[in-house]
């Protein structure tokens, strides 16, 4: 886990402490909390820095942290292959779940493409909104669908082109 | 909630209709799949070509969603594991290896599994690697026009599949890898009949060498074609057979060195560009061929220690270790295995007093392979999209899940 402190010093240099909220380590797995507004700053930070160099963007996924919490959550577990270390980042958004304003997030989809797809993933299930996307359609689900069917307060529709499918 | 409502959210759908609106007189935009026999399953690709020139492809994934990941959320953790069997459901084995691991090490007891459990774990594993790639190839000669590649390797896959079916009671969907163990220990004389099995298959490898690896046509038809460079591949998240291909040696099962695989000896195979240039359909081809010799090998010595040291004894229970109820604090956990088709990922997040989870977001290898098709098929000829398609080996259940 040597890297997981080295990565706070790093970021508390470059960032002037600025960048991580809180730090989870009650896990097997330690999180970085991360200032939604630094998101992308920070990853291409970790991405170029020659001791970080997290050049693998393994997997984006977003959590509904309950209706009570009125919060979602987006994890990243970034992965450099030269070092063969990992590192999980978190950004936690509140939100009210109106459906006219979604959680905004901003795209790492400029540092990786990886989080192209991943993050329309998490667009079209959880309705994450990922600001400065090139192409945020929905990918799995049918673009005329409506609702984000992850969330943990979604209820299935009555009817789908007016055919009934309950 | 009404469509209105939603609009601000509409903005990259609308765009998207528009370009496709208003492409030039000379384009023409056509539409492959989602029932088209070399789109490897429910894929549709909207292509904008200029006349035989594909100048970009467009990927539609979704038709085979199942919502895998909502399912996880409704019920406890060992009756997830058929359904993670139905992801990539040519390597099934894998699927459910990489889920239990998951769950194993939450739980604390991944150190406790007996070895024994854990070597036929890797044998099934390897065996279900085998009958993955040969399908890839199988398939591969036929979307360009070898045919009989495909019948000898259905042929082989057929002895394997008849094997874990004798195992675990079903061809493909097995729910055989069970969390803490297994559903049951290999039938009396598997280890016989998969020895048999081995020393029948090595012999085919050459022939299979001399069919296609070799084969005039062939060559022509995949070397130089759709070259991923590494970092190319890096940045999209591809992994797998498709990564080392561009000659970046990334094995998770050396890298995480998970299961007992620190134990055996095997060689990571890369491209090497020996036919055109590192990264092309042909390098992605040869590293499945080469891996199936590594599987191989991983499968001799495994059947080494079962029938050696791990042999069977009467008072050996698979489900001696497999939890009534899976008891875990609130915790969230990210567990990465690697699959026929690359990285294999899992990312629980679970809650206290409950054996449900809270969350469980699948990674597939094949979505992220997939990804990159737009970036690999600019400016190339429509029969070659075929030959890239192909050959980055996907599979429908996985990308969509």
């Amino acid at each position: 886990m040597e890297i997981f402190t080295r990565v706070q010093e790093l970021l508390a240099i470059a960032f002037d402490k600025q960048a991580i909220i809180t730090v989870e380590q009650s896990g097997l797995q330690p999180a970085l909390v991360i200032h939604r507004e630094k998101l992308a700053a920070v990853c291409l930070f970790l991405r170029d820095h020659e001791e970080t160099y997290f050049d693998f963007l393994s997997c984006i996924s977003a959590v509904d942290n309950g209706v009570d919490a009125g919060s979602f959550s987006v994890v990243y577990h970034l992965a450099s292959i030269p070092h063969q270390h990992q590192l999980t980042l978190k950004v936690i958004v509140e939100n009210d779940r109106r459906s006219d304003n979604l959680p905004v997030v901003p795209t790492v989809s400029g540092v990786w493409r990886t989080a192209d797809w991943h993050e329309r993933e998490a667009f079209d299930l959880m309705g994450i909104y990922f600001e400065g996307h090139p192409d945020l359609r929905r990918i799995l689900l049918p673009e005329d669908w409506e609702g984000y069917p992850l969330r943990k307060d979604y209820e299935e529709a009555e009817t789908y082109h007016g055919i009934a499918i309950k | 909630m009404s469509v209105e409502v939603n609009r601000p959210y509409q903005e990259a759908q609308e765009a998207y209709e528009a370009r496709l609106a208003a492409i030039g007189a000379e384009e023409m935009v056509i539409n492959m799949g989602p029932q088209h026999p070399s789109t490897h399953g429910v894929l549709r690709l909207q292509l904008v070509t200029d006349g035989e020139i594909v100048k970009e492809v467009i990927p539609h994934v979704g038709y085979l969603h199942r919502c895998f990941e909502k399912h996880a959320e409704s019920m406890n953790y060992g009756k997830t594991i058929p359904f993670t069997d139905r992801m990539d459901y040519l390597a099934s084995m894998n699927n459910s290896h990489a889920f239990v691991m998951g769950v194993e090490r939450m739980l604390g007891i991944d150190q406790k599994i007996p070895k024994r459990i854990e070597y036929i774990r890797v044998l099934v594993c390897e065996l279900n690697r085998i009958a993955s790639h040969l399908i890839a190839i199988g398939t591969y000669g036929i979307d360009i026009g070898a045919f009989t590649p495909f019948m000898w390797c259905f042929r082989d896959r057929e002895h394997i599949m008849n094997m874990l079916e004798w195992a675990s009671g079903s061809r493909m969907l097995y729910n055989y890898i069970w969390v803490g163990g297994l559903f049951y220990d290999l039938p009396v004389g598997f280890e016989a009949r998969c020895g048999e099995f081995v020393r029948y298959f090595k012999p085919k490898l050459p022939e299979l060498d001399e069919l296609l690896t070799a084969n005039q046509i062939f060559i022509s038809r995949t070397a130089n074609i759709g070259v991923l460079p590494a970092d190319v591949a890096i940045n999209y998240g591809c992994s797998g057979p498709m990564l080392r291909a561009s000659g970046v040696k990334w094995d998770l099962r050396r890298t995480d060195e998970y299961s007992v695989y620190p134990e055996l000896e095997f060689e990571i195979p890369i491209g090497k560009g020996e036919m055109g240039h590192v990264g092309d359909c042909w390098d992605r081809f040869k590293v499945r061929v080469d891996e199936i010799k590594e599987s191989v090998r991983i499968i001799e010595q495994c059947l080494e220690r079962l029938e050696g040291p791990l042999k069977r004894t009467t008072d050996f229970d698979p489900r001696a270790l497999v939890p009534k109820k899976v008891n875990l604090k609130a915790q969230d956990y990210y567990v990465r295995a690697e699959n026929p088709k690359g990285e294999l990922g899992f990312y629980f997040v679970t809650q206290e007093k409950t054996d449900i989870p809270k969350r469980v977001k699948a990674r597939g290898p094949s979505f992220n392979n997939l990804s990159v098709l737009p970036e690999l098929s600019k400016g190339i000829l429509i029969a070659d999209l075929v030959a890239i398609l192909g050959s980055i080996d996907i599979v429908l259940g996985e990308v969509d899940r």
